[in-house]
């Protein structure tokens, strides 16, 4: 096991290193001058551009100006934004777990669904029911966002008004932030309908969000039901005359679960993509909004230390998932 | 951020105490977060809505509704006869905003004024760079470095400044964001305390709403100021709830989550205007489209050719295809929301045969001629190569031939100032303080000659009138001196004028006392909600 993770680990840090050149070039690369993008000011003398040029060292060798930004980065130090003037790192983990609270609750809601429904599909293989849950996967898989999120505001929030339209809780509650989870938060609290405010909130982006990865987990489990059914062991437990419930439930299930543990997993990294539109339908302040809004606003410095940020993240994730898929699959150890 | 909790702590507890009973909370729907609390640093409207038109005031402000100016912290001034010393009476028991994270101990005085002006103007002074990369951008953009001479304080309650030149429209630029006034006592406490930079987090100041707290990029929350000179407001909480879709902002006004938004999508304001629950304002904003030609070269070096030109286009259908009715068209180069519109000023018909005739009679025959379309949709020109291909009809009917070009955004800006460019360009302006100087000099002026002055036009006579009216200082002279500007400028037809864009403004029927703005700002002071 330990090999495995330093194998993983060979590949993980040439792969950040990789990430750090693209966000370090990022500015570099842009069109206009680097130094106005950096400092924001538009209008500049020469003395004062100088100055700037000087106080964010661009008027050393690029070489060690990356070897500077790459040791920045190891500290911690994403560098300032631009506009709020404040570190990105400490921005980042003010509004991170408002993402994690979303992504959480989509992977749970598409995997509470998705596995039963793929497990179904699977046992009724070529019914009507299979036909339908694959076609409604499909058209989940396809949906834009951005159209599925405005839809589901229109007919749920607009018409039907069932649930709130956007944000994290009602404007009328108002208590300082104290794990970042809403949910947690609301609790807390203490106030009267807090919760069950923030838990409203969250129904419509969470369906949003995880509707894609709903679709793929469900079409995963399904073919690697269909392909485990197949299997002797499986006919030897019906031979015996093991009720299906068991077949499926316990023998089937469990060996199917591996390469759907995978799909979760490389799911995560997509839904982080799905935040991004999520989020900015949903008025939701989570990293995904931050980084549209940074785009918008011109803050370049959060843009690179966000993206760098957010590919950490992503790449620990999925470290993390093949550790966790080592764990229960130790054949792919070696 | 761990003040910054304490401060949502503290004011939840105040907020339970109160009791949401009686407290009147009005949402507003804004379309996106402010750069910073500092208004003088900053150039977008969103921020000078979040920052400026709540939590400051300034000297003079704008009427209601209008683009003339009125008395604000400064009760009352005097212009010396040559017109280069403004001398301001301060208003006297002006209170700053007590907040959770500073009491003033005293009011509104003259040092206040010189703080907020020179902290832009001086570079040697403390705050002039106390943002990092920070630039006071539109005091450098009204040219007041090279105006000022000198602020200087003559009372507590009188304020001197000094012009290099006379300017007219300095009045109008103390009216604008960036003039807010802050308190030099909080400053003061800041910078004691090595925190500068809390001054574009937390701000503090003498208008209608102070800050309660920011969640970035969600909420910004503010609590009427109960000592505003103006009066205390109607009502008690205002909350700018950050949305930055505008079908979303839509639906939250209908759900009533917010009383009022920006900027709806053209497509939905049928659907708004249809909706029981909302009514919708809306007026011409304050920009104009135009088509510019050079009229340095022939044949629209000749008037009669430009005017002919302008009665063969069909302008009622452009607004239409372009706009779906949301524009009006043009007769002048300034909005009709802006001081000193002349609407004695007779426009252009559209009349092709009449048109072909002038063309005749000028003897231009088989013109072909250059159409610009930028290639990007701005507030007054959603599409201007839809508007352009419609000319091109249109021209063709009286036997001009039209070529479209475009170029990248940058490039045809840059490339339009040619002096030596060939064919019309369509364009466009918003207006930024309000005052016709900022339309008729800075687009038609012959300083601007190959600046903004996209027509090249230097027209003696009406050069000659705006720059009079720029050094006037009587409101009405100015106004009379640019109606006659206004006058000249159809005669000469320098420009095809277009349109001016309608702003519109959905809200819940049942606000009250909400003010359109021309100059495009949301400001929520005398705002009501009644049940």
């Amino acid at each position: 096991m330990f090999r495995f993770l330093l194998g993983r680990l060979a590949v993980l840090i040439p792969t950040f290193i990789g990430v750090s050149i693209i966000a370090f070039s990022f500015i570099r690369l842009l069109p206009g001058d680097p130094v106005a993008l950096l400092s924001g000011e538009r209008v500049m003398s020469p003395e004062r551009h100088a100055e700037i040029s000087h106080q964010l060292g661009f008027d050393r060798h690029i070489v060690v100006q990356y070897l500077d930004y790459l040791w920045g980065v190891l500290q911690g130090d994403f560098g300032i934004s631009i506009v709020t003037k404040k570190p990105v790192i400490d921005q980042f983990l003010e509004l991170f777990p408002a993402t994690v609270e979303l992504s959480l609750c989509a992977i749970i809601f598409a995997v509470v669904v998705g596995i039963p429904a793929g497990v179904i599909a699977a046992i009724k293989r070529g019914s009507i029911l299979d036909q339908l849950i694959m076609g409604t996967a499909l058209v989940g898989f396809s949906m834009p966002i951005f159209w599925w999120g405005l839809l589901l505001i229109i007919v749920v929030s607009g018409i039907l008004q069932w649930t709130p339209v956007s944000g994290r809780i009602s404007l009328m509650f108002f208590f300082p932030s104290v794990t970042g989870f809403m949910l947690i938060d609301s609790l807390l609290s203490g106030q009267d309908g807090a919760f069950r405010s923030a838990f409203s909130h969250l129904i419509l982006p969470t369906i949003v969000l995880g509707t894609i990865p709903l679709a793929v987990i469900a079409r995963q489990t399904r073919s690697a039901m269909l392909e485990v059914l197949s299997e002797d062991y499986v006919r030897t437990a019906r031979a015996k005359g093991l009720p299906t419930f068991r077949v499926v439930g316990i023998h089937a299930l469990r060996n199917a679960m591996i390469p759907v543990v995978t799909t979760i997993g490389l799911q995560i990294g997509v839904m982080l993509a799905g935040a991004i539109l999520t989020e900015t339908i949903f008025s939701w302040p989570g990293i995904g909004k931050w980084m549209v809004d940074s785009v918008f606003r011109r803050d370049y410095a959060v843009i690179q230390g966000g993206l760098l940020i957010i590919a950490a993240v992503i790449m620990l994730v999925n470290l993390a998932v093949d550790l966790l898929y080592g764990l229960i699959n130790p054949r792919i150890r070696h | 951020m761990k003040k910054l909790t304490t401060l949502f702590a503290a004011t939840a507890l105040a907020t339970l105490m109160a009791g949401t009973a009686w407290s009147k909370t009005f949402v507003y729907c804004s379309e996106g977060s402010p750069e910073g609390f500092d208004p003088g640093l900053y150039t977008a409207g969103t921020t000078f809505d979040a920052a400026a038109h709540t939590v400051y005031s300034r000297l003079l402000e704008f009427k209601k509704g209008t683009t003339e100016t009125e008395p604000g912290l400064a009760e009352s001034w005097t212009i010396s006869d040559d017109g280069l010393e403004y001398t301001f009476k301060l208003r006297p028991g002006v209170k700053f905003q007590t907040t959770e994270f500073f009491t003033p101990t005293r009011e509104l005085n003259a040092d206040d004024v010189i703080f907020s002006l020179e902290r832009q103007w001086k570079s040697d002074n403390a705050w002039h760079g106390y943002v990092t990369g920070g630039s006071w951008e539109y005091f450098a953009g009204m040219g007041l470095p090279e105006l000022l001479e000198s602020i200087e304080k003559v009372d507590d309650m009188t304020v001197k400044i000094k012009l290099k030149r006379k300017e007219a429209p300095f009045l109008a630029n103390l009216a604008m964001p960036f003039a807010s006034i802050m308190s030099k006592e909080y400053a003061d406490k800041l910078q004691a305390e090595g925190k500068m930079n809390q001054l574009n987090q937390m701000p503090l100041g003498t208008g209608p709403f102070a800050f309660v707290g920011y969640q970035q990029d969600a909420v910004i929350r503010y609590k009427a100021h109960p000592d505003y000179w103006g009066g205390k407001q109607k009502i008690d909480d205002l909350v700018f709830s950050i949305t930055t879709d505008a079908a979303v902002r839509f639906q939250k006004l209908q759900a009533g989550e917010c009383h009022l938004m920006p900027y709806p999508n053209a497509a939905d304001v049928e659907a708004m205007k249809a909706d029981p629950n909302l009514k919708v304002m809306e007026q011409a904003g304050l920009n104009v489209a135009y088509l510019a030609y050079n009229t340095t070269q022939a044949p629209f070096d000749k008037p009669e050719v430009r005017k002919a030109l302008n009665k063969a286009i069909n302008k009622q259908a452009i607004v239409d295809a372009v706009f779906q009715g949301q524009a009006t068209p043009a007769t002048n180069p300034i909005p009709p929301t802006m001081w000193s519109y002349d609407d004695t000023v007779a426009d252009d018909t559209y009349e092709p045969e009449v048109a072909k005739k002038m063309l005749e009679d000028a003897g231009v025959k088989d013109l072909s001629m250059k159409v610009w379309a930028m290639p990007v949709a701005r507030p007054y020109m959603l599409n201007a190569r839809r508007a352009a291909e419609l000319m091109q009809a249109d021209f063709a009917k009286v036997g001009v031939k039209v070529e479209i070009v475009s170029y990248e955004w940058a490039e045809y800006l840059e490339k339009s100032k040619d002096k030596a460019r060939d064919g019309a360009v369509i364009l466009g302006w918003t207006g930024d303080n309000g005052d016709p100087d900022n339309f008729l000099d800075t687009l038609l002026g012959c300083d601007a000659v190959g600046g903004n002055n996209r027509a090249q036009w230097c027209n003696k006579e009406f050069d000659d009138l705006v720059t009079k009216a720029k050094e006037a200082s009587d409101v009405a002279e100015r106004t009379k001196l640019y109606q006659q500007a206004q006058a000249v400028f159809k005669k000469e037809a320098p420009w095809a004028t277009l349109d001016h864009s309608l702003s519109i403004v959905p809200m819940r029927k049942n606000v009250e006392g909400f003010v359109q703005s021309p100059l495009g700002d949301f400001a929520f002071d005398g705002v009501d909600i009644v049940e």
